[in-house]
């Protein structure tokens, strides 16, 4: 239901942008245009139906996956969208891998040995991964592994593969290669996030009793650790890092603009200097989406990872005897 | 038990000291204590609120928090010294050979594991056995604390118990690999009165069945009286008198021993106003010269200001106070010396 709702508050300001920034028929036709031409174009295209039935309308097509024509090319939105939605998640999927496969266990060590110099010097420099803006850090990857070792492609997906509509970096070799600058710039940031929700997480779980009974009982470190301790940080950390799935999707605009990184960010990017509202209004929506579909996967892990919210009836019992 | 004092000791502890660096100093949280535990016995550990019981038993089991330290003395388990063992050697004694038993059976066991994943997770550390043969033994552990229906709550979750009930849960995980000892740690103080009974009852129960010997913390005579065959009183990180139980409740020897049984109500005598204790248990920080208890004591004299008695013989018991050495307490103090 909530769902549901944040969409249609997206739709809204997505419908917003066609009745606010500026006159379609404008755009779209020549100067030389009679004024009872541009009137049968305004009826033609619904523009002059009151602004509510407008937005069923626009609810209603959206639903149907029809966005319209883009002012720029002409195209159905619908299928520009869908060309570059591959390019996009699948760098943000690879940034979200590089971020907990990196980041949890970062912010394990640091949580278990939090007076370590290690664990120290990473704090120290998460502080800094933290404080610089994210086409920066590209940037300078960019002038590292590019421009001096010649490492890794400054731009671009390299080559892909098509399967169905779906184009993959994930087959070929050059694909591969030039996902890993973009996937580390997009998740530096949400890297140190990550490390310091886990960290300060272990080091409350490390102090509640049941860990000190699992000591007690003569469990080894591993399986408190990485069993009873991790798991105990699991549910506030799924929280955040759904949150950041869906900006890491929303966010890629800047590293795909600093990458030319063919995604929906960067078409995002063209169509804002174009006024192409369809487009734009489009991928708002899509976006919306995105954010509902992470958060409606994290409630459903919460009853996966955490028992209390599974069984009915049960927290009735909790202070009873 | 005069019997059992003629076997070797299971748990010997001699001159533990537990010290706290902090940064005014080091706190001596147990001061030179010793005691021992004989195969199967109940040793009752009382005292108030940092008095250094936890302590003491937490040095025990190996688990003393961080800063704390044992800086003296030693403890031997079965004639092996257990104090100075490297962290994964006293890791496989835990739990093994010595369990333990906490306050609050609310926060003690995870609660996103089921209570059965918990018993076999234990086991299988310490018993060579197969998923299914630790299942079992498991499912025979939470039959034999009396929990009912065991074949379904087997893999229930912890929040779907009572505290009662939970504690029933947490005596079966002290107790699943067979250790010889069991620190209970004030288990009862958690729970409704109406359940401490029940699940002091059990675990003096299953200890005798199974042959463990307990060191039952608490500041509950009630529950000490009951329960223990010997008992320590423990007072500023000291031992204050140690003896078989009956003679410490009825004939306590130490001033503070005495005052702690004045304040216990009962139930036959009518009395107009139970006895306390006047002031506190002096800060650590704060140990008054000679005997800590000098400060409150009804008794003292001269030499307790300024000379620290340790345990002596004092009829059956042995206390720490110099009413039962030959020399005495000294000549009296008046109260205005004191004050001056």
């Amino acid at each position: 239901m909530q769902s549901i709702a944040v969409l249609l508050a997206v739709g809204v300001v997505a419908f917003s942008l066609f009745r606010y920034v500026g006159d379609p028929i404008n755009a779209m036709v020549g100067q030389d245009t009679s004024m009872e031409e541009r009137a049968e174009l305004r009826t033609k295209l619904g523009l002059n139906d009151p602004a509510p039935i407008q937005f069923l309308n626009f609810i209603g097509n959206a639903m149907r996956g029809k966005f319209g024509l883009s002012y720029r090319t002409s195209e159905p939105v619908g299928r520009l969208i869908l060309e570059r939605v591959p390019a996009t998640l699948e760098l943000s999927f690879c940034a979200a891998m590089f971020v907990l496969l990196v980041g949890v266990p970062m912010g394990v060590y640091t949580g278990l040995y939090p007076k370590h110099w290690s664990s120290r010097s990473l704090q120290a420099v998460s502080l800094i991964g933290i404080s610089l803006p994210p086409f920066l850090i590209g940037i300078l990857l960019i002038l590292v592994f590019a421009v001096m070792l010649h490492w890794l492609p400054s731009f671009g997906r390299g080559q892909t593969v098509q399967i169905g509509w779906w184009t993959t970096n994930f087959l070929t070799w050059s694909g591969l290669k030039a996902l890993i600058l973009p996937a580390i710039t997009l998740g530096v940031f949400q890297l140190t996030l990550i490390m310091r929700l886990v960290r300060s997480e272990m080091l409350e779980v490390m102090r509640t009793d049941y860990i000190k009974f699992a000591r007690a009982r003569g469990l080894t470190n591993r399986a408190i650790n990485f069993g009873h301790a991790l798991k105990n940080t699991l549910v506030p950390v799924i929280t955040v890092a759904g949150l950041q799935l869906g900006s890491l999707i929303a966010f890629a605009v800047v590293t795909e603009t600093v990458f030319a990184w063919p995604g929906v960010g960067q078409l995002f990017i063209q169509s804002v200097q174009f006024s192409d509202i369809p487009v734009m209004a489009a991928y708002l929506m899509l976006i919306g989406l995105f954010f509902v579909l992470v958060n409606l996967i994290v409630d459903l892990l919460y009853f996966v990872v955490d028992p209390r919210l599974r069984s009915q009836g049960g927290t009735a019992r909790v202070a009873g005897h | 038990m005069a019997v059992i004092s003629n076997n070797p000791p299971l748990l010997e502890v001699k001159n533990l000291r537990v010290e706290f660096p902090t940064r005014r100093g080091t706190l001596l949280a147990v001061d030179d204590v010793s005691f021992d535990i004989a195969p199967g016995e109940v040793l009752g550990v009382v005292g108030e609120s940092g008095a250094g019981k936890s302590l003491t038993g937490n040095a025990i089991i190996g688990l003393l928090e961080p800063p704390g330290r044992v800086a003296g003395g030693e403890i031997r388990l079965e004639g092996r010294r257990i104090d100075n063992l490297p962290y994964e050697e006293m890791r496989k004694i835990r739990g093994a050979r010595i369990g333990a038993i906490f306050q609050d059976p609310l926060t003690s066991l995870n609660p996103l594991y089921s209570v059965g994943r918990q018993l076999v997770e234990t086991i299988q550390t310490h018993l060579p056995l197969s998923a299914a043969e630790a299942r079992t033994r498991a499912l025979d552990l939470l039959k034999e604390v009396g929990i009912p229906g065991a074949e379904t709550r087997i893999d229930h979750y912890p929040h779907q118990f009572s505290g009662g009930m939970r504690q029933r849960v947490v005596i079966a995980l002290a107790l699943c690999a067979g250790p010889r000892l069991i620190v209970a740690d004030e288990p009862t103080t958690a729970l409704d009165v109406s359940i401490q009974a029940q699940i002091i009852a059990l675990l003096k129960k299953l200890c005798r069945e199974h042959g463990t010997a307990v060191m039952l913390v608490t500041h509950d005579m009630g529950v000490i009286a009951e329960t223990a065959d010997r008992v320590a009183v423990m007072y500023a990180g000291r031992i204050a008198e140690i003896g078989p139980v009956r003679d410490v409740v009825k004939h306590a020897k130490h001033p503070y021993t005495k005052g702690l049984m004045g304040s216990i109500p009962s139930l036959g005598v009518r009395t107009e106003r139970l006895t306390q204790i006047d002031g506190a248990m002096p800060r650590l920080t704060e140990i008054p010269k000679g005997c800590a208890f000098n400060p409150r004591c009804t008794e003292r004299g001269a030499r307790c200001l300024v000379e620290r008695p340790s345990l002596m013989p004092a009829g059956t018991s042995r206390a720490s106070c110099w009413l039962h050495d030959r020399g005495g307490v000294g000549a009296p103090i008046l109260k205005e010396t004191v004050d001056a």
